[in-house]
Parts: C-alpha cells; sequence; structure tokens
C-alpha cells in the first residue's frame, strides 16, 4: 500500500502546471516518479476513478482529478459508486462510502 | 484597534460551481444570507480581514503538515482550481505582510502556528470572498487548521488557536475581522455527496450560538467521522471563531441544499 505517494501524485497533478503537461506527454513516466503498486499504476493510468476512491485517495485531490480527466460532477459521483460496487469497500482514508452503492443521494 | 467583526460560512465549491443545480428559492436565500453578511462585516470597516478556513491540499500536504497556518504576504492567488469548475475568476488578493508578522508574534506566545510568505486560496477561502468582498477591495490574512489529513489538532486547540487570534487581533492598532469558513455535518467528494443531518448541524449551530465553550469541545472525532461525516472535521474554523468573539452567535441563514453539498451557513458573532 503506497496510499501516500497515490496522493502526492494526485495532489501535484491537481497543483503542479509542469507536472500537468508532462502527464499529458508521457503519463506513464510521469506515474514511474511515484512508488506505486502495479494496481495503483494501473488505476491511474486507466484513468479509474472508481478503483482509485477504492483504494482511498482523499475526494478532495480525486474530485480534482476527475474534473482534470474531463468527467462530469454527477459522473464523478456514480463512478465511486461503481468502483465500490466492482472492488469492494474503500479500503484506506476517511472518504469512505456511508450509504449503499446503489443509492443516489444528490446530484 | 481590535476584533471588530467575527462570523462563519459554508465554502463548499458547489454553491457556486453548481449555482443553478439547487432549487431557486434555496439558492437565493443563501445568496441573500452572504449577502446580509458581507454588509454587516463591511459597516465594522475592517481594516483586514482574517479569512480562517480549512483548506483542501491546495498549499499543505501530509509531507509536512502544519495544524494551524497563518499567511504573511503581500499577495495571494486564488482561486486554484479550474475556473470554469468553480466558477470563480482568478484574482490576486491584497494582503499586509507586516500585520501578519505582527498577529503571528503575538499568537505565538500561546499557539504555535505555521507562518506561510506564499499561499494559494482555493474554494474555503475564495468561496467566502466571491461573495463577501466581491470587488477584490479588502486586506486579507488566510489562515488554516488542517481538517483534512488526520491525526488532526483536537478541539481544544482549535478554540485556543481562536483566543490566541482575539489576542493578537487586540494588541494591533488596526480593526480586524475574522471569517471562519468550513461546514458542520456533510460528506463532500464522495459518492454520499449531499447528505446533511440537518438535526446534527441545528445542534451544533445552537451551542455555537450559546458560545457553550464546554458544549462545543464534547464531540470527538470518532462521533463526529460517523455522525457528521469527515466535513464534519471542520466544526474546528466555527469553534476558533467562537473562541476568538467571546459573545453570542446570530444565525443569518442556514438550509441543507444537497446539491452544494452542504448545510450551507451564514452567521455573525458578537464580540464581547
Ligand atoms: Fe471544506
Amino acid at each position: 500500500m503506497s496510499l501516500y505517494y497515490l496522493s502526492k501524485l494526485m495532489f501535484d497533478l491537481n497543483r503542479d502546471e509542469a507536472v500537468k503537461a508532462r502527464f499529458a506527454e508521457d503519463a506513464s513516466r510521469v506515474v514511474g516518479n511515484y512508488a506505486l503498486t502495479e494496481e495503483e499504476r494501473g488505476a491511474v493510468l486507466d484513468g479509474d476513478i472508481g478503483l482509485l476512491y477504492v483504494l482511498g485517495v482523499n475526494g478532495q485531490l480525486l474530485m480534482h482529478y476527475a474534473a482534470l480527466l474531463g468527467v462530469e460532477w454527477s459522473d464523478y459521483l456514480q463512478r465511486m459508486r461503481d468502483g465500490v460496487k466492482q472492488h469492494g469497500p474503500v479500503r484506506a482514508g476517511i472518504y469512505a462510502l456511508t450509504t449503499s452503492p446503489d443509492e443516489k443521494v444528490a446530484g | 484597534m481590535s476584533l471588530v467583526f467575527a462570523g462563519v460560512c459554508s465554502h463548499a465549491p458547489g454553491i457556486t460551481g453548481r449555482e443553478d443545480r439547487a432549487p431557486k428559492e434555496l439558492r437565493d436565500g443563501l445568496y441573500a444570507g452572504y449577502e446580509r453578511m458581507r454588509e454587516d462585516l463591511w459597516a465594522t470597516k475592517p481594516d483586514a480581514l482574517i479569512v480562517l478556513a480549512a483548506e483542501h491540499f491546495a498549499n499543505f500536504f501530509m509531507d509536512n503538515m502544519p495544524p494551524f497556518a497563518l499567511g504573511m504576504g503581500d499577495a495571494y492567488d486564488g482561486p486554484i482550481e479550474d475556473v470554469d469548475w468553480l466558477r470563480i475568476p482568478k484574482r490576486t488578493v491584497r494582503g499586509d505582510a507586516a500585520l501578519s508578522q505582527k498577529l503571528i508574534k503575538q499568537v505565538l506566545q500561546t499557539v504555535d502556528v505555521a507562518y506561510c510568505e506564499e499561499w494559494k486560496f482555493d474554494h474555503g477561502i475564495m468561496v467566502p470572498l466571491h461573495f463577501l468582498d466581491p470587488d477584490n477591495r479588502l486586506t486579507i490574512i488566510p489562515g488554516n487548521i488542517n481538517c483534512q489529513g488526520p491525526p488532526l489538532t483536537p478541539l481544544h486547540r482549535a478554540w485556543a488557536l481562536g483566543e490566541a487570534l482575539r489576542q493578537a487581533a487586540d494588541s494591533v492598532p488596526q480593526r480586524i475581522a475574522l471569517v471562519g469558513t468550513g461546514g458542520i455535518s456533510h460528506w463532500p467528494a464522495t459518492p454520499d455527496s449531499g447528505r446533511i443531518d440537518e438535526a446534527w448541524d441545528r445542534d451544533f449551530l445552537d451551542r455555537w450560538t450559546r458560545n457553550d465553550k464546554a458544549a462545543l469541545l464534547s464531540y470527538t472525532d470518532e462521533q463526529t467521522y460517523a455522525e457528521a461525516g469527515q466535513g464534519g472535521f471542520e466544526i474546528r474554523t466555527f469553534i476558533a471563531t467562537a473562541a476568538a468573539a467571546g459573545g453570542q452567535g446570530k444565525v443569518g441563514f442556514y438550509a441543507p441544499i444537497p446539491i452544494y453539498a452542504v448545510g450551507c451557513t451564514t452567521a455573525t458573532m458578537e464580540i464581547a
């Protein structure tokens, strides 16, 4: 589990224009600079919001990464629910799902 | 001169970013609440406004996370978010490094606080400023309480920070205003975004308006997380503001607005 570095990558991508530009050019090279597990690496490279959520990325980082990928708000919420259905409950962090994966709260 | 104004308000990015997706009467009520708060704030003729927020990894990250931080720059930029996402234009905000230094020196008498000569504003500060200072005319000093990356500072230390800010404000010749920003119960940026416990919020606001220190400090983080979500950790900013003001509070507006992801709140407090 290298959630800290996965989160750090999200943080850098959200906040640093140079990292963002390098990521757009060659994502796997940027991702290679962070000590991630294969699963984490794959989740980033696939833009798999649901899996990133389940891995425990803080929502305040993940929602901006989703926006960066062009994922609209309601779709972002749905992808996290789908992630829990597919991969099981959130494994770490303080952004766990508290309702049923089939529920829709708002938006 | 002294602390001349104290208030609290919500800072959820949906308030601006998803403005048009809420029922119109709720949106209008909230926006009118901010407008009344803006009038109350400006009526006190503040020389500087401290915005005490709970930011979301705009500046501070788990590599080096200060429980408390205060800005010490002559200028700050924001918002850090995509402008189309937050729907708040970029601005450069005027700071006052010399005033910050004086305040920080005083705060340090009782509370260890990190100082920051650079600071980028995220929605935690920009949403309140968008309403309270629409023309970008105020001098702003940003403050932060870590409410995102546990371990978090205990509530009684948030109270101590509020008292320290009050002593600092009272020690300088300028007229200082303070606005705490954050949410009460909410689960932002999770799939539960929009979940709000109105009863929990109203109970919290009751303790806050009475400025009941013991009741405000009696929550545990375990209880807050279970009952009010991870967003509930932001009550620290409201608690610090109550400690600074010392008087009785008055809620200007409160209503759960699920698409904005929070029980939207504006409130002011007497300086006592
Ligand atoms: Fe927040």
